[in-house]
């Protein structure tokens, strides 16, 4: 006999991922609704119309526009500077021969293993003496070369670049910076694509690593300008929540347009 | 090509590795064995040998941060791979039109801020008004579902305000961020199981939990081996949720105070930056440990399932 069509279970799959998105929605929702109607018997399910008056509040009560344009700043800065150096780095792992190239990539994974609690304490007193505190440069420089950055492009160097191309542009006289910039950069594009979405997102959502470093809050990412935005007893729930969704709409858009690579290229990175 | 050019392609990632992550860490372990007043500078680093250690180990606030962490670890933890792999059991067998879809779901929490999470979160929990407790009074009034429930539709949890409800309400949370996760590392898993001995399996009349549970499981090993390998490191370490999701300031914050979570008040709040670096160390060293005995028992060669 065969098995009974699995509608049943379709159907708690189904429900069950509608429950997983449960929260997003109701991020979205809350924003356009005041603090008072949020907490109402039942919570509105809908949407309301006090998206404008909440915008207004947030306003009011967050540098919002400056906290946007850090995060901003950041995580563009670190996106940039992981495509730069990383790539070099991938590609020398990749097809370059050099003595110890072998230990040095085994010293690159090593360096993944070290959690990131660990190096929260001495990190902020190296920042201390650097005088790097309450600025954005303390974020995106230590952040800018990620070992699962040189990793994936180092798997995407050895599968995407042909070691006769490499070849026939040393043979044309080509430098190793120019075959790096001319030759093996746009076969390295895909990966890259990956890379940068990986490296946007863990920036864009980082608050370990701020909440260390940053001291007033004009100079606060968007993380924690928001959690600094909650107070005891007159939270305005609703400016809260719209602000959250602007936080979390410019992911939830990349996400629907490239969720397939970018999960792909995550596990990818984890099962190495 | 000039012998140092590959060297100048890796330079920078150890240039950055070397100042902020080697120098940082070993100033940390130095600065684990000496007392220190930071607004008096260098000079004012005096050796104590391991009494940070001793300190900080036997602090009772430490040992409930490491109770607290070890039950948000295994209720958050187990759930995750119980639920995770015979979904992606069931999703690999049979789903296959809108499967990106459904996955892609699934992992958005993933990629979601964990403050965006933990402010929509401190809302639905809220006693009063929250969803979660309106949808639950609900249910209380439905007949037989109602009888069944043990919850009172006047007394329903203060999910983050009353410590005896404070440690499921943020497990549920991280569980909620990292089932997707699993599910897609589990699913990738599968793809490179052999097909035909799932067809042996069914021509024979083996049912699906049959086919799951003595066919699919031993040969998945490696992978639970490893994403239970990742849950346990990551769990030991958590500290947004919890930080995030119950006010540090409020009393009832001590039931969800994670060893990490500890060892960040120690360093900022309390400015003792000996202890919080011996406590750092010194749950690394436990990790590792874990990690290590984890690996011993069912890693590689390790015992068979």
């Amino acid at each position: 006999m065969r098995s009974r069509p699995p509608v049943a279970t379709w159907a708690v799959l189904a429900l069950g991922a509608l429950l997983v998105l449960a929260p997003i929605w109701f991020t979205f929702v809350f924003a356009t609704h005041q603090r008072n109607s949020i907490f109402n018997v039942p919570p509105p399910l809908g949407f309301g119309d006090a998206a404008g008056l909440n915008f207004e509040l947030l306003l009011a009560a967050l540098p919002f526009w400056r906290n946007l344009a850090i995060s901003l700043y950041v995580a563009t800065l670190t996106t940039v500077l992981n495509l730069v150096l990383c790539s070099a780095a991938g590609y020398a792992f990749a097809l370059l021969q050099f003595r110890g190239r072998d230990k040095l990539f085994t010293v690159v994974l090593g360096t993944m293993m070290v959690p990131s609690f660990l190096n929260m304490i001495p990190s902020f007193m190296v920042m201390q003496w650097l005088g790097w505190l309450d600025q954005p440069r303390a974020l995106y420089v230590p952040a800018g070369c990620g070992a699962l950055g040189v990793f994936l492009m180092r798997q995407a160097a050895l599968q995407a670049v042909p070691r006769e191309l490499l070849a026939a542009a040393r043979m044309d006289g080509a430098g190793e910076w120019r075959t790096f910039w001319s030759v093996v950069l746009p076969l390295l594009r895909p990966a890259l694509g990956t890379l940068a979405l990986i490296t946007f997102i863990a920036s864009w959502n980082n608050f370990m690593a701020p909440l260390v470093v940053m001291r007033s809050v004009e100079n606060y990412t968007l993380p924690l300008a928001l959690r600094a935005m909650q107070s005891p007893n007159n939270t305005e729930w609703g400016a809260l929540m719209l602000g959250s969704a602007l936080a979390l709409l410019p992911l939830l858009i990349v996400y629907l347009f490239s969720a397939r690579k970018l999960v792909a290229g995550i596990a990818a990175g984890a099962v190495k | 090509m000039n012998r140092l050019t590959p060297y100048a392609f890796v330079a920078p990632f150890f240039i950055l590795f070397a100042v902020f992550g080697l120098f940082p860490l070993l100033f940390s372990l130095w600065l684990s064995f000496h007392q220190w007043e930071p607004s008096e500078g260098l000079a004012a680093l005096r050796w104590v040998g391991l009494e940070n250690y001793a300190m900080g180990l036997t602090d009772p606030w430490f040992i409930q941060g490491l109770g607290n962490t070890v039950w948000l670890a295994l209720a958050a933890g187990l759930p995750q791979h119980l639920v995770a792999l015979p979904m992606a059991f069931f999703i690999h067998r049979r789903v296959h039109q809108g499967r990106d879809l459904l996955v892609g779901a699934y992992f958005v929490p993933y990629i979601t801020s964990s403050v965006a999470i933990a402010l929509i979160f401190m809302t639905l929990y809220s006693k009063d008004y929250g969803l979660i407790n309106v949808a639950l009074a609900e249910l209380t009034r439905l007949p037989l579902v109602g009888a069944w429930l043990p919850l009172d539709a006047a007394h329903l949890p203060d999910w983050l305000g009353d410590s005896a409800w404070t440690k499921p309400a943020v497990a549920f949370v991280v569980f909620w961020r990292y089932l997707g996760w699993n599910l897609v590392l589990y699913l990738t898993a599968m793809q490179t199981l052999d097909d035909e001995i799932f067809q042996a399996a069914r021509l024979d009349g083996a049912p699906p939990w049959r086919q799951f549970w003595s066919i699919a499981l031993p040969q998945l090993r490696p992978m639970i081996f490893f994403a239970v390998t990742l849950t346990l490191i990551g769990s030991l370490q958590l500290f947004e949720e919890p930080f995030i999701l119950v006010d540090t300031e409020k009393g009832v914050a001590r039931s969800v105070m994670t060893a990490a979570i500890f060892m960040y008040q120690t360093a900022f709040n309390d400015g003792d930056f000996g202890t919080a670096s011996a406590l750092s160390w010194a749950l690394f060293a436990l990790i590792a440990a874990l990690a290590w005995l984890n690996a011993r028992l069912f890693g590689k060669g390790g015992g068979h399932a």
